[in-house]
């Protein structure tokens, strides 16, 4: 993948302010996620809405939210679990692989690896046919997501011929990801994460 | 919601809006963002190329709709979707109703869905006994206030952040900060909860996607990734327009969609949902999905000639946010669920002609939303065309019957405009360049007196076009002048500047036709189609195109009907298509002629090192996109200074300033601000109707400003 689509991507999603970091290997994703995860309270811009005067009912839902930290990995390769999981653990951070919809409160880091990259807008693609990836990414505080350099694409249009077989199967949930959930629907004011992730994390690994 | 019942009702309820300071502001701001964040969005793209393909595409998909839908539901079908046509909006509603009530559901969640506010989804469902939460914040809001859409991107664009927090301190039994950000995460935590407890998720969807039976739903906030994810059962109500053969034919639309919506590259999220997906809170961890799809006049409209285009639409909600209009008075006056140019029309066709009379007559025909629209739809041309239809089911108001039938006669038309004149002599000012009082049979005058409105004057230049002919024995170039009733009867100064330039060439023959007549734009506003094709065609036989090499009007309005609307008016007219199209080839404007055909120089001119302010009428700028020429002329000549929002139309609209006048004296108002910040001497343009507006609103306010034609700009000082 030329320079210049790097380039282009990252420019893309960082203007939706999303945080790219370049990165060597697997191993540095899985130390990133676990490094953010631990960080993550430091910073007190991170609030997730239990700190509001919400309803009585709705606050129920934070309480049931889990005392631990917890990182969310659906759908990641064995190995690739197993090393995540070990940096997790050394750091005491509780790392979970499906079973999401006991977690709607909210998770610390949802992580995963994207199918494709769109240079174009800064997008990520994901084959989400698994519910539980669909909910990490949801749910998560912040998204960590991988994306291998050898996956990233000019535009949507160069990327149709790897869309479509991913489509063609049935059935499948297909996305495209691009900053953290927005909403400008009061006064047109820009807020974060009214539904989704407060912050995504790109990490743009060199695979090539 | 349009609920007014009469006319007068209707006038109302805009000056109140006019009234809604917060949203005017809040739609003035954003009306200019917009333009720099589409502007960027767009940079280095080919947008007309790219709205072309997207018009193509979609009439494409349009007139292949019972095939694509056929294809859609066997492909959808065979993965295990219940795929359903409704064929009107009741009955979608009750088709959504007995999936509920099948699957044993009893709460939806519900993402945006400009399909289901075109069917009251919500209120059927609740009438069913099913409680319903918007999800989408905007939607949300309006939700719990009972209202619709102000906007069909940004629904809740009408209230401020002390709104929205009163309203949230009613939900939380809380107190509330009105800070935008902790408001959004109260929003967050409260509708979370949500998702939890339903049972049923609803979406519209804007693709269809035949080749794979995928439904593609573009949003920012992920609300309905959850909506669609959460519940068991996931119900996607979809107009028959979303069918796409492709998923090249909805990246198309994705490319353009959100930068044309709202200057964003793309939404932060983009989902493809086909066939069931997993579902662990479903009993067979699978979930039940079924597609709706509506017709409710979608087929029928799909076979008319006319009006299948609008069906191109994508909901970008483009042209409300450029629309003068929708800017002042704000999308609850300006559409009824459909907002915006597009809203006009759809509420014709979705929502009835009772809801529709009005709103279609308050379009200013400024053509900002043509320009803009993401699927090149004619919106104003079509707006006009509901205005008439309506009046030909429910009858023509007399004063727009009358003046239709007038125009059709051209010699009683003129001999009515000459004698008004003297009718006109006991309300003149002294001087009498401006009329005193308007004799009240025609308007209330204290809604008039905005502007000064000029008298007819002593001599019509028809009846002066003899004894200042230029002769020119070797002419190069055989120009036909058109001037218009305006420059003809009341403004013939500025017709005879044109000719003093334009003859300082020696080089060209001019001629003015004396057969011609009004070029029918009044009364095409009116709803008068049939007056305006009668004139159409008396003005294509009085100038014979084959005669000349252009044919030269000084009126922006006139040339743009001229040019693009006589070919539509007279298409049946078969006898005469030749001509009519040589006709509308030819038309050029003055500064067009002079500066791009006739290349004079600035050697022609004595500087005067005057400041001079541009403002560009609406058709000259988007109707005939001229936008260079004048600008460089009134530079040959004066100092040119270029003032903010010069491409905003000035309110006149002919007709629409006596129907609308607090709408068209708010829009000159800002107008001449703008024009004042300048610090000009004097202002140029090249329509005698922005003349009047603009002159007669400096005169009225008291200010210094002249405001002239380019051409009377240019005669006077030509060396
Ligand atoms: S023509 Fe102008 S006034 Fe009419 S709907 Fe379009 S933008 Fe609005
Ligand atoms: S009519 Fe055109 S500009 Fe208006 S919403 Fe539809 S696509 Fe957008």
């Amino acid at each position: 993948m030329s320079q210049e689509h790097i380039e282009l991507f990252t420019k893309k999603a960082e203007a939706v302010s999303a945080i790219i970091k370049p990165i060597g290997s697997m191993d540095e994703a899985y130390a990133y996620a676990v490094d953010v995860c631990l960080n993550k309270d430091a910073c007190q811009l991170l609030l997730s809405g239990c700190e509001n005067a919400i309803s009585d009912e709705a606050s129920e839902l934070c309480v049931a939210k889990a005392a631990d930290k917890v990182i969310a990995a659906p759908k990641l390769a064995d190995d690739q679990y197993a090393e995540l999981a070990k940096a997790a653990d050394k750091a005491g951070v509780k790392l979970i692989a499906d079973g999401l919809r006991s977690h709607l409160a909210g998770i610390d880091i949802g992580f995963a690896v994207a199918d494709l990259g769109l240079a174009e807008t800064g997008s990520l693609v994901l084959d989400s046919s698994s519910e539980d990836l669909r909910l990490s990414t949801m749910v998560s505080e912040i998204n960590v997501v991988v994306l291998p350099l050898s996956k990233l694409r000019a535009t949507s249009y160069e990327a149709e011929a790897e869309l479509l077989p991913m489509m063609q199967k049935s059935p499948n949930y297909l996305a495209f990801i691009t900053g953290a959930s927005r909403t400008a629907d009061i006064e047109r004011v820009l807020a974060i994460g009214v539904h989704g992730p407060l912050e995504l994390h790109i990490l743009l690994l060199e695979d090539a | 919601m349009q609920t007014a019942v009469k006319i007068e009702e209707y006038l109302q309820e805009v000056e109140e809006s006019l009234g809604n300071e917060f949203q005017r502001k809040a739609l003035d701001t954003f009306a200019v963002a917009y333009r720099t964040g589409r502007a960027n969005a767009f940079a280095g793209m080919d947008v007309k190329g790219l709205v072309d393909e997207i018009a193509q595409a979609k009439d494409e998909g349009i007139r292949r709709m019972d095939e694509l839908y056929a294809q859609f539901k066997q492909k959808a079908e065979s993965m295990g979707v219940h795929v359903h046509l409704a064929k009107t909006a009741h009955e979608a509603n009750e088709i959504i109703a007995r999936i509920a009530k099948e699957n044993d559901c009893k709460k939806v969640i519900k993402a945006k869905s400009m399909t289901a506010e075109e069917t009251h989804l919500n209120q059927h469902l609740e009438g069913e006994g099913l409680k319903i939460v918007e999800s989408d914040l905007g939607e949300w809001i309006i939700q719990m206030r009972g209202e619709g859409p102000s906007h069909m991107v940004m629904p809740a664009i009408h209230l401020s952040r002390y709104q929205v927090a009163d309203l949230f301190a009613g939900v939380t039994k809380k107190e509330q900060d009105p800070d935008i950000q902790k408001l959004v995460k109260v929003a967050r935590r409260e509708l979370r909860k949500e998702y939890v407890e339903a049972d049923m998720g609803i979406s519209g969807s804007n693709f269809a996607v035949v080749e794979t039976g995928t439904i593609g739903l573009v949003t920012n906030e992920g609300n309905a990734r959850l909506a669609t994810t959460l519940p068991r059962v996931h119900v996607a109500l979809v107009g028959l327009e979303k069918l796409t053969p492709t998923l090249h034919d909805a990246l198309r639309i994705l490319r353009a969609l959100p930068r044309n919506a709202t200057g964003q590259q793309i939404t932060s999220y983009v989902t493809w949902i086909t066939g069931p997906n997993e579902c662990t809170g479903a009993p067979d961890n699978k979930k039940v999905m079924h597609v709706v799809f509506m017709d409710n006049g979608r087929k029928a409209l799909a076979q008319d000639k006319d009006f299948s285009q609008i069906l191109r639409c994508i909901r970008c909600g483009a042209c409300a946010n450029v629309c003068p209009v929708y800017r002042l008075v704000g999308g609850h006056k300006y559409g009824h669920v459909y907002i915006g140019a597009i809203g006009l029309i759809m509420t014709y066709f979705f929502h009835g002609r009772d809801k529709a009379k009005f709103l279609v007559q308050n379009c200013v025909n400024c053509g900002a939303c043509k320009e803009i629209c993401a699927a090149g739809i004619d919106l104003p041309r079509l707006i006009k065309e509901i205005h008439a239809r309506i009046q030909d089911e429910d009858g023509h108001p007399t004063q727009s019957k009358m003046m239709g039938m007038v125009l059709k006669n051209r010699t009683l038309f003129h001999t009515l405009l000459k004698n008004m004149r003297w009718a006109q002599k006991p309300f003149a000012e002294r001087g009498g360049e401006y009329i005193r009082h308007l004799p009240t049979i025609f308007m209330k005058e204290k809604d008039q007196d905005f502007r000064k409105l000029p008298t007819i004057a002593k001599k019509a230049f028809r009846d002066e076009w003899k004894s200042i002919k230029p002769t020119v024995t070797n002419p190069k170039l055989r120009v036909a002048l058109f001037s218009g009733c305006v420059q003809d009867f009341v403004y013939p100064e500025q017709m005879k500047a044109a000719v003093k330039v334009i003859a300082s060439t020696g080089s060209v023959a001019l001629d003015y036709p004396m057969k011609q007549s009004c070029c029918g734009l009044p009364v095409n506003m009116m709803g008068e189609k049939q007056a305006a094709k009668e004139v159409a065609r008396q003005n294509v036989l009085a100038l014979d195109p084959a005669d000349y090499d252009y044919i030269m009007t000084m009126c922006a309005s006139c040339a743009s009907h001229l040019k693009h609307a006589y070919p539509k008016l007279l298409e049946n007219e078969t006898d005469l298509a030749p001509k009519v199209a040589q006709f509308a080839d030819k038309v050029i404007d003055f500064s067009s002629l002079i500066h791009d055909v006739l290349q004079l120089s600035s050697m022609k001119f004595t500087r005067s090192g005057k400041r001079v302010g541009y403002h560009a009428p609406c058709h000259l700028c988007r109707g005939l996109e001229v936008r260079e020429a004048p600008r460089e002329a009134i530079n040959m000549a004066h100092d040119y200074v270029p003032t903010s929002e010069e491409e905003v139309c000035c309110g006149f609209g002919g007709t629409y300033s006596m129907k609308f006048p607090a709408i068209s004296k708010t829009l000159l108002a800002k107008k001449l601000a703008n024009l004042e910040a300048g610090e000009i001497t004097a202002v140029a343009t090249d329509c005698p109707g922005c003349v009047m507006q603009i002159r007669g609103g400096m005169k009225a306010a008291g200010k210094e400003i002249e405001v002239k034609h380019v051409a009377e700009l240019l005669a006077e000082r030509l060396r």
